[in-house]
């Protein structure tokens, strides 16, 4: 995980075609790709930069779900919900991740190892349920399926 | 890489590429598309490259886009013959390349089975699920490489743009795709030469185009395969429809999760530069145009034309009434003209082959083909593309292979979350803008959710309803109030809370929120309710009255029992209950204690002699 550094904040900044409102939500985009969340000191830096409120920065990270104002975990697991997912099984899937990882949608392990998200859909419908982790796609996947995937990825501790 | 500044060049440049597609030489495509990558496709193209290397095989390999039959990836497609193997892994490839490619040999084994005759299928336009089909869009993402300009040149493409700016004035334009009657795919049908009318005809020097790509409803993915499979289609489209507007500058707002198509529209945007096919004075005409990308950042609201224009202009996606229409008052206040992406790929088919041809297609009021993404509970998921007016029932049944492990069809939801389901009442209606409006449901962005005898209708309603909830943006009090009340009489009732009055409850609420909601998505998102309710209102009321989930879904009116004389006490479902629920020596039945037990019918997926039963 990447530490907050002010002069890649400066870089992503910098690197912008125009420094308009309008950029805000590419700029957003690019420190959340490179943080995996926004730090607030990177938000201070934007609101300056653009000369536009702090506020105005927040509005927007806290109205678009591709933003995260937390710290997100070493791997990021992604459940998809759609409705193709959801009729097949998802919710069951869902539900075996957050019982296994003891976290809920949205949070991250105390030891900072995992991620549990849930997204709306990828479009590889097909494959439902599906899930994706660090970028790796799991088709049809199934509660059962879940242990071993954690596994996979890591996780050692014993089943909850 | 050189600029290609007439016509004349682009057609001499078409040539001497055509010319180097021999088309009697052998060529494997692998699908590319997200579905078939996440199956593994690219190992298999990987396979394919090592094996051609190895053989000192002069065949010609290609990663094409999305083949549309997602449930039987990776494919593979052996060209010229269109020798079809579906399910292709890489211990496959080298016999692939010794037999198929060298020899021309069919390999029996690797063969798509029908399942319905069980006969073995050896061409693709052979397969029931491409036969039936009438492939318009989707036709050329089995034959080019997208990210690659001359596969597409090669084929034509850019043809359409040639012909615009060299023999029509854009008043022409407009009047050939109103005459076609093309409809915006986007769902709400507009007449799509109309609005490019009202744009060109608003005051003003500065006016802007933008590509809806933000395929936010879960389940669709057409415009995905699209822009994956076809880019250059799409941009062609756009361009296009600048000239005939007055636009320079566009933009494609396509969603971040969709991360291949968006890789692969920037490689086609720089080609089409590199080209002079974007820029200044495109193709010697004096028009100029440009494209730019901006990514959604994941808020469904954003697919309404006015939250995703403020999504641009980099404000938080908040839909704003209309009157003044984009055509009028768009992005920072000049006249903007946005098309879904399926309207966009259709102009250029629509400027070679004419509007007489197009206007063949389809019914009396919606012209052209449909695209559905059929998934769900059905055997052939996948990309479905139909001329307007095919029936349901022909593309569940006929093209989509009907329902998995023998059970009964029960709905099919149309139209994501502004849509509806409908029932197999309805299965023969041919469909179009207006008979899908008819059934409660709508066109929206084509996804086709088929549900079986296990699919809760209850539960599908509060589904979609969370959905809306949580997509809603808080503007307007109807929707953010509406939806989350809604929400809550719902989730009551799967709960097993239900009260006698909570159906007329839910249907007063909807209709508020239907007629006093600021944009699209409030306005529709009581859809899903008031269709479940019209079609299946006993299975509300058998979980408001006898407190019971008719589809074994609800888990708070359902309890899962072991069957003794069916269980061995093989200790698998013990061993992986989550909650230590499940007790019993080896080798004898188990019990599940109810107390524990949270109904995540885990065991009933694990246990190898359907022992679990639900009541």
């Amino acid at each position: 995980m990447a530490d907050f550094s002010a002069k890649e904040v400066d870089d992503i900044l910098n690197g912008q075609r125009d420094g308009t409102e309008s950029s805000l939500i590419l700029i957003l985009g690019e420190i959340q790709e490179r943080y995996h969340y926004l730090p607030r000191d990177a938000l201070i830096l934007v609101s300056q930069w653009l000369g536009i409120p702090l506020s105005q920065v927040y509005s927007i990270a806290t109205f678009y779900n591709a933003f995260s104002l937390k710290r997100q975990g070493r791997h990021i697991i992604h459940v998809c919900t759609g409705t193709a997912c959801h009729v097949r099984g998802a919710t069951q899937v869902l539900d075996r991740f957050q019982r296994r990882l003891e976290i809920e949608s949205g949070e991250t392990t105390p030891d900072w190892e995992f991620t549990l998200e849930t997204v709306n859909c990828l479009g590889a419908c097909a494959l439902g349920p599906i899930t994706v982790v660090d970028g790796q796609y799991f088709g049809q996947m199934a509660a059962s399926r879940v242990d071993k995937l954690l596994k996979e990825f890591g996780m050692e501790r014993e089943r909850a | 890489m050189e600029i290609v500044r007439t016509p004349g060049q682009l057609e001499k440049l078409r040539r001497s590429l055509s010319k180097e597609r021999d088309p009697n030489q052998p060529c494997v495509t692998v699908c590319g598309g997200t579905g078939c990558r996440a199956y593994g496709s690219e190992r298999v193209l990987e396979a394919f490259q090592v094996e051609k290397k190895a053989q000192t095989n002069r065949v010609n390999l290609r990663m094409t886009g999305c083949h549309g039959f997602c449930e039987r990836g990776p494919l593979v497609v052996i060209q010229p013959r269109g020798i079809f193997y579906p399910g292709v892994k890489v211990e496959d490839v080298p016999q692939i390349i010794s037999k198929t490619v060298e020899k021309g040999d069919i390999i029996d084994s690797l063969l798509y089975v029908d399942p319905t005759t069980g006969q073995k299928i050896t061409y693709e336009s052979e397969v029931p699920f491409y036969k039936k089909q009438g492939r318009l869009l989707l036709d050329m993402n089995g034959q080019i490489d997208p990210t690659s300009i001359t596969d597409y040149i090669a084929l034509g493409g850019y043809g359409s743009l040639s012909k615009v700016l060299s023999q029509m004035t854009p008043e022409e334009v407009i009047d050939e795709v109103a005459r076609a009657k093309l409809r915006g795919r986007g769902g709400a049908g507009f007449p799509t030469g109309l609005k490019w009318r009202l744009t060109r005809e608003a005051p003003g020097e500065t006016k802007y185009l933008v590509c809806n790509a933000d395929e936010g409803d879960p389940g669709a993915y057409m415009d995905r395969s699209i822009m994956e499979g076809n880019p250059h289609r799409v941009l062609e489209g756009m361009i296009i429809g600048g000239y005939a507007i007055g636009a320079d500058k566009s933009f494609v707002y396509i969603r971040k999760e969709y991360p291949l198509a968006v890789k692969h529209l920037g490689i086609a945007i720089a080609q089409a530069r590199g080209y002079g096919l974007l820029g200044k004075d495109i193709l010697g005409s004096g028009f100029d145009f440009d494209v730019e990308i901006r990514l959604g950042a994941g808020a469904f609201v954003c697919g309404e034309e006015t939250a995703l224009m403020a999504s641009i202009e980099g404000r938080t996606g908040e839909p704003r009434p209309r009157p003044p229409y984009p055509s009028q008052e768009g992005l920072w206040g000049k006249p903007t003209n946005i098309n879904n992406v399926k309207s966009w790929a259709n102009v250029p088919l629509i400027i070679e082959k004419g509007a007489d041809w197009y206007v063949q297609m389809g019914t009396e009021g919606s012209k052209g083909t449909a695209i559905f993404s059929v998934v769900g509970k059905i055997n052939n998921t996948g990309l479905v593309e139909v001329p307007m007016g095919a029936t349901l029932c022909q593309i569940i049944f006929d093209i989509g292979g009907g329902i998995p492990k023998g059970k009964e069809f029960k709905a099919v939801q149309i139209g994501g979350p502004s849509g509806g389901c409908i029932s197999k009442e309805y299965l023969d209606t041919p469909i179009d803008y207006e008979s899908l409006t008819e059934l409660g449901a709508m066109m929206g962005s084509g996804g086709m959710v088929i549900c079986d005898e296990d699919t809760c209708m209850v539960d599908l309603a509060r589904y979609f309803m969370t959905f809306v909830q949580e997509e809603s943006c808080g503007k307007c009090v109807p929707c953010r109030v509406g939806t989350k009340a809604m929400l809550e009489t719902l989730t009551r009732i799967t709960k097993g809370e239900g009260q006698g009055s909570d159906i007329d409850y839910l249907l007063e609420l909807a209709e508020a929120v239907k007629s006093s909601s600021l944009c699209g998505l409030g306005q529709t998102a009581p859809n899903p309710i008031l269709s479940t309710l019209r079609y299946f209102r006993e299975e509300y009321e058998a979980h408001i009255y006898d407190k019971s989930c008719p589809a074994k879904v609800c888990r708070d009116l359902i309890t899962y029992e072991v069957l003794a004389d069916l269980c061995t006490g093989c200790v698998v479902c013990a061993r992986n209950c989550p909650t230590g629920a499940i007790t019993g020596e080896r080798c004898a039945p188990h019990i599940i204690n109810q107390a524990l037990c949270v109904r995540c019918g885990l065991c009933k997926g694990l246990c190898n002699f359907d022992a679990i039963s639900v009541s």
